[in-house]
């Protein structure tokens, strides 16, 4: 017990002598802390190599997944933080977005290791709770990314605004159908933070706005390609004069879109999120109006710079909204879109 | 002698009345959602019920071969991604021509089932054991193989057409059949002849009701344990070609839990558990309750929630009806 102490104690120490270093090596951050251009990033990872002999912080990133291509976005993004802030990060997540005791499993052994901050994508925004109060008391910075959790112990949350953005989605569909008929919406799931927001910001949006449009049907495919198609199929069954779906994530829109195809109803306008190769090539083509696009490297990289920061002792902003982008074939080329959308 | 007239009994004379109640069950079901929604009885919608069956049906099929010789399966579902995967893996990053790389995709299906019935009949291993390893391990291979990234067929148009083509369609206009709805029709009929008509089917047959008096009979049981799984596999791979033709992509992260329906499948249509007793029929029907009633379900805009409440008591109550059907006997 004594030598886990002493270890504990000099540990703290280094990591305070390590906080000074790192404070005074970095003047230049504060004036313009958002968003470090590729330069000063190179330059504030130069200025940390010394610091690299005594202790690089670790940050372990827990992500609600990994096997989809938005989370290897989210990783790329935070790969690139953690090389510009010269921080050592992990990057690991269930595999199913329902596994929320799979997570909190990775989030007990991120605590075990001491790190200097946590990045979080709670799948569960109440389960994580007592975990988080734990890594309050031991004075381990947490910083939210992609959904958020009914807490104040994280010091930031990096994320999209779900409910704007599918809000959004409603007013294209709206436009798109001429502002009166059947819609339906097809939903990853009913219980995450996302399946939740963008069913409901595209669901009252249509409800606030358009009287005259109608959702006949909201499903949820579990984000499984193939059980997407089916439940969309019987939807067209189901109400054949229906006008146009969305898909709130990309393996319901790829799901809608299938289904659209195999009954030849291209009269269908299909609305999706996020991107995918898939995605992309039917918004290219056509067959899909649209897509919303999250900013997924945005996002990895703001919850990483925001944890070094908040490793660093440095104030920084609550909530860090990484923005939404709609885009179709008209202008997914353009520059401020195309980095957006994965593969 | 006797283990040869057994299976005969158990596929002719016992599951008859099984067979006509399940069968009984589905037509009910379509009569109900027929009287419930204008939706529901038309040719589309029919199209769309058989197609989402094909491929719980295929994998169903291969699961009721094991089941039949008291096994059991649980690695088809990841076998399917597996499949999936390779044949994506052959046909996309290596560019071999499609039919061989579908060919290659069966044959690890086939491999992965050999595999699985060499653990169980050499290494000894309870085969729900082995399979829940074997499933675990092909689901970690698929991601390793793919990078964690969807394998998309795009510039093979060919390989889309294997599963969502119609040859039917060109040869009477207007009735466009997806050629997926062909081949689990065929593969059914080849499923339906192993097991009533071959060796394979006969022995596993005999396994299950008795492996050790199976044994004792001079048949060599670890290796026709080890066919029968190597067959499921096949069926799996199959399936899982199907699944990448439908969808044009072999996603890596689908098909895990898939082997839960296919069993539920082979279950509902009277295949016994522990072993001796099932028939291909009575596991299409089963696959086939399970799509009506999602569909049907749907169609009535049932909440999703309960959607699979229902399916779930439908399993139940028809494991059930075969309890009691045994006991009466």
């Amino acid at each position: 017990m004594k030598m886990r102490k002493t270890v504990t104690v000099l540990l703290s120490l280094l990591l305070v002598l390590s906080l000074f270093a790192g404070c005074g090596s970095k003047p230049a951050e504060s004036t313009q802390s958002a968003s470090p251009d590729p330069s000063q990033g190179a330059e504030s990872s130069q200025s940390a190599e010394p610091q690299e002999t005594a202790k690089k912080l670790y940050i372990p990133v827990l992500s609600k997944g990994f096997q989809h291509q938005f989370w290897q976005a989210v990783k790329m993004g935070a790969e690139k933080a953690a090389k510009d802030y010269n921080v050592e990060i992990t990057f690991e997540g269930p595999e199913y977005e329902t596994q929320v005791d799979k997570q909190i499993e990775m989030f007990e052994a991120a605590l075990a290791k001491n790190p200097d901050a946590i990045c979080l994508a709670a799948l569960d925004s109440k389960a994580c709770i007592p975990l988080l109060e734990r890594a309050q008391a031991a004075g381990i910075p947490v910083i939210g990314f992609d959904s958020g959790v009914d807490s104040d112990i994280p010091l930031a949350t990096a994320s999209t605004d779900n409910i704007l953005a599918a809000g959004y989605a409603a007013d294209k569909m709206a436009e798109l159908i001429g502002g009166e008929g059947e819609v339906a919406v097809v939903v990853h799931d009913q219980t995450s933070g996302t399946g939740i927001g963008r069913r409901d910001g595209f669901v009252n949006r249509i409800k606030e706005k358009y009287p005259n449009i109608k959702i006949v049907d909201i499903q949820y495919g579990g984000g499984d390609h193939l059980k997407s198609t089916d439940l969309t199929k019987t939807i067209i069954q189901a109400y054949p004069n229906i006008k146009g779906i969305f898909g709130a994530n990309e393996g319901s829109a790829i799901g809608v879109l299938n289904a659209v195809t195999e009954l030849n109803r291209d009269d269908i306008v299909v609305i999706g999120y996020d991107a995918g190769k898939q995605q992309k090539d039917a918004v290219r083509s056509g067959q899909m109006a649209g897509a919303i696009t999250q900013d997924p490297i945005g996002i990895g990289y703001k919850a990483v710079e925001a944890a070094v920061k908040a490793a660093n002792g440095e104030t920084i902003e609550k909530n860090i909204d990484t923005g939404f982008k709609y885009y179709d074939k008209t202008n997914m080329d353009q520059e401020d879109i195309a980095p957006l959308l994965y593969d | 002698m006797s283990t040869k007239t057994k299976p005969g009994k158990v596929i002719f004379n016992n599951d008859a009345a099984q067979k006509l109640m399940a069968f009984a069950a589905l037509i009910a079901l379509f009569i109900i959602f027929s009287l419930a929604s204008p939706n529901f009885f038309k040719f589309d919608n029919i199209v769309s019920i058989v197609l989402a069956t094909c491929v719980n049906g295929v994998l169903a099929l291969g699961i009721t071969i094991v089941l039949l010789t008291g096994g059991i399966d649980l690695s088809i579902g990841t076998s399917l991604t597996f499949s999936a995967v390779i044949a994506g893996v052959c046909i996309v990053n290596l560019h071999l021509p499609v039919f061989v790389g579908i060919l290659i995709g069966v044959g690890t299906g086939a491999l992965c089932g050999c595999i699985n019935g060499i653990i169980i009949s050499k290494m000894k291993l309870p085969a729900f054991i082995a399979t829940l390893g074997m499933q675990m391990v092909l689901k970690g291979l698929s991601l390793v193989i793919s990078g964690t990234k969807p394998i998309y067929f795009n510039d093979v148009k060919v390989f889309r057409e294997i599963a969502m083509g119609s040859i039917l369609g060109k040869i009477i206009p207007g009735f466009e059949i997806p050629n997926s709805v062909l081949i689990f029709a065929a593969v059914s009929i080849i499923a339906g002849l192993i097991i009533t008509k071959t060796i394979v089917g006969r022995y596993g047959c005999a396994i299950g009701s008795n492996e050790e008096a199976t044994r004792l009979s001079g048949v060599n049981v670890d290796a026709w344990k080890i066919a029968i799984y190597s067959i499921c596999g096949v069926f799996s791979g199959l399936a899982g070609i199907l699944m990448a033709s439908r969808l044009n992509s072999a996603q890596p992260a689908l098909g895990a839990g898939y082997e839960t329906e296919a069993i539920a499948a082979a279950v509902i249509g009277g295949t016994s558990m522990s072993g001796g007793e099932g028939t291909i029929m009575g596991t299409i029907i089963g696959a086939f309750i399970i799509s009506v009633l999602t569909n049907g379900l749907r169609i009535l805009s049932v909440p999703q929630e309960w959607q699979t409440v229902v399916t779930g008591v439908i399993v139940i109550a028809a494991v059930y009806m075969d309890i009691l059907r045994r006991r009466k006997k």
